[in-house]
């Protein structure tokens, strides 16, 4: 199952071309940009592991561009997603953030039932990869 | 996008042309602008003006051979610029980055000037994060590093300044299209450094000496600057500065240009003084912009000259 999430979730996945677009759309807004990845792919999981600290006072994408490639050479089987926070007063949030690297196999999520009080039926979502085993050890090659 | 991908596009295509009008590419690039403005609000610097010339006219042939086909390894833009204090180094780095935007050799065509505090770390570990980050800033436009000889530390060999040393050179060679370096210094030290470092000396393709001003420069400098700030000297005060200028350069950490220009901030100071001790009387828009001879008579420079200066120097 492809799982999307954030800005691009409607599209099919940017070629380099367009994420190095996106990010000097970002640049040029002064919004700091910043690399995460993560191997536990649940839609709640909001909290990835950051990727070095966020850039800011970039005037051009090649250095972000440079990070998510080494972040990617450092955890092939990881989803990573750049973060452009934009700071200006009024807005202080996470202005745009879309996924830029994924496993190359993604086995998707199934539903688990909980039987609560009063005959009510309680539902999450699990992802086999996670089940698979500890961080590090979900997805790709295992040895 | 990166200007080589441009040219490989116009490669691509099959009809090449075979005829150019490097008046007419000149035209359209916009550095003819550039060029004149630097002669125009740049006092003397002949030497200088001359070799930014030089470069603008290489990189501007050399991105004409490569639309006709007549591709060659993309030139080597990393440049030295030894000089006094005070020079102008900084200022025409500033205009050669809006050079080689035009050009389409840098994206962005922004400045970012550090020193050996911005790429040196304190502990192991420290220094390669700093320097990538610093060079993350630089990439699309230039990176001026003043004073790029502190970098190399001969007499402490486990000194963080050779790591730095070592990230810049790779990506001076690496990311040539990304980045343009500009190492600023003074001109002995500067060639101390390329000795002691061939790898940095050897991949610097342009170096630029800038000459120290002459007094009549530095007063046109003076001039100008007060002119920018709608101040003027009266005659008496005009010639008093030429002499002050003169004392001013025989005394030590004589700075060129910065030093006139902390010279006339003092002056200032001292005109602002007289007429806040006239007060009472009413001033015209004349007195408040004209710096008259007892302004500059007063300074300390005439004192150390005549020897009466109490202080010492």
């Amino acid at each position: 199952m492809r799982i999307t999430q954030g800005t691009f979730s409607f599209l099919p996945d940017l070629t380099e071309d367009e994420v190095r677009a996106q990010l000097e759309y970002c640049l040029e807004h002064g919004w700091a940009v910043s690399v995460e990845h993560t191997d536990d792919p649940h839609p709640r999981n909001t909290y990835w592991e950051m990727w070095d600290l966020p850039m800011f006072d970039l005037a051009d994408a090649v250095g972000v561009m440079e990070e998510i490639r080494a972040c990617g050479a450092a955890h092939p089987d990881a989803y990573v997603r750049v973060n452009a926070f934009d700071a200006s007063r009024g807005v202080e949030s996470v202005a745009l953030s879309f996924i830029v690297q994924r496993p190359a196999e993604e086995p998707g999520f199934h539903l688990q039932r909980q039987e609560g009080p009063d005959r009510t039926q309680r539902y999450s979502i699990v992802s086999y990869a996670v089940e698979r085993g500890p961080e590090g050890e979900r997805y790709g090659t295992r040895g | 996008m990166a200007p080589a991908d441009d040219t490989r596009d116009t490669q691509l295509t099959p009809v090449e042309e075979t005829r150019v009008d490097l008046g007419a590419e000149f035209e359209a690039s916009g550095i003819g602008e550039v060029l004149d403005a630097l002669d125009r609000d740049l006092v003397g610097l002949t030497p200088v003006k001359r070799r930014v010339r030089e470069i603008a006219a290489l990189l501007l042939v050399e991105r004409v051979r490569d639309r006709m086909g007549l591709a060659a390894e993309p030139p080597s833009l990393h440049m030295s610029f030894t000089g006094n204090p005070g020079t102008g180094k900084t200022t025409v780095a500033m205009r050669m980055a809006e050079i080689l935007h035009r050009l389409g050799y840098v994206r962005k065509g922004h400045v970012v000037a550090v020193t050996r505090d911005d790429l040196v770390g304190q502990y192991i570990g420290h220094t390669a994060p700093k320097t990538k980050d610093v060079l993350k800033r630089a990439m699309g436009g230039v990176l001026f590093i003043d004073e790029a000889y502190y970098l190399h530390r001969p007499e402490n060999e486990k000194d963080y300044g050779q790591e730095a040393i070592e990230i810049l050179l790779q990506v001076m060679e690496n990311q040539r299209d990304d980045l343009v370096v500009v190492l600023a210094g003074y001109k002995d030290r500067m060639d101390d450094f390329f000795t002691s470092n061939p790898g940095i000396g050897s991949r610097i393709a342009h170096h630029v000496e800038f000459p120290d001003y002459t007094d009549e420069e530095l007063l046109a400098i003076a001039e100008k600057m007060l002119a920018e700030w709608n101040y003027r000297f009266d005659p008496a005060g005009e010639a008093a500065f030429a002499e002050y200028l003169h004392a001013r350069r025989a005394q030590p950490h004589f700075a060129n240009a910065r030093s006139v220009r902390n010279a006339l901030d003092r002056m200032r100071m001292r005109q602002a003084l007289r007429l806040f001790e006239q007060r009472g009387r009413e001033l015209t828009a004349e007195d408040l912009s004209v710096i008259r001879e007892p302004e500059v008579r007063a300074s300390r420079v005439f004192a150390i000259e005549a020897g009466t200066d109490s202080e010492g120097a």
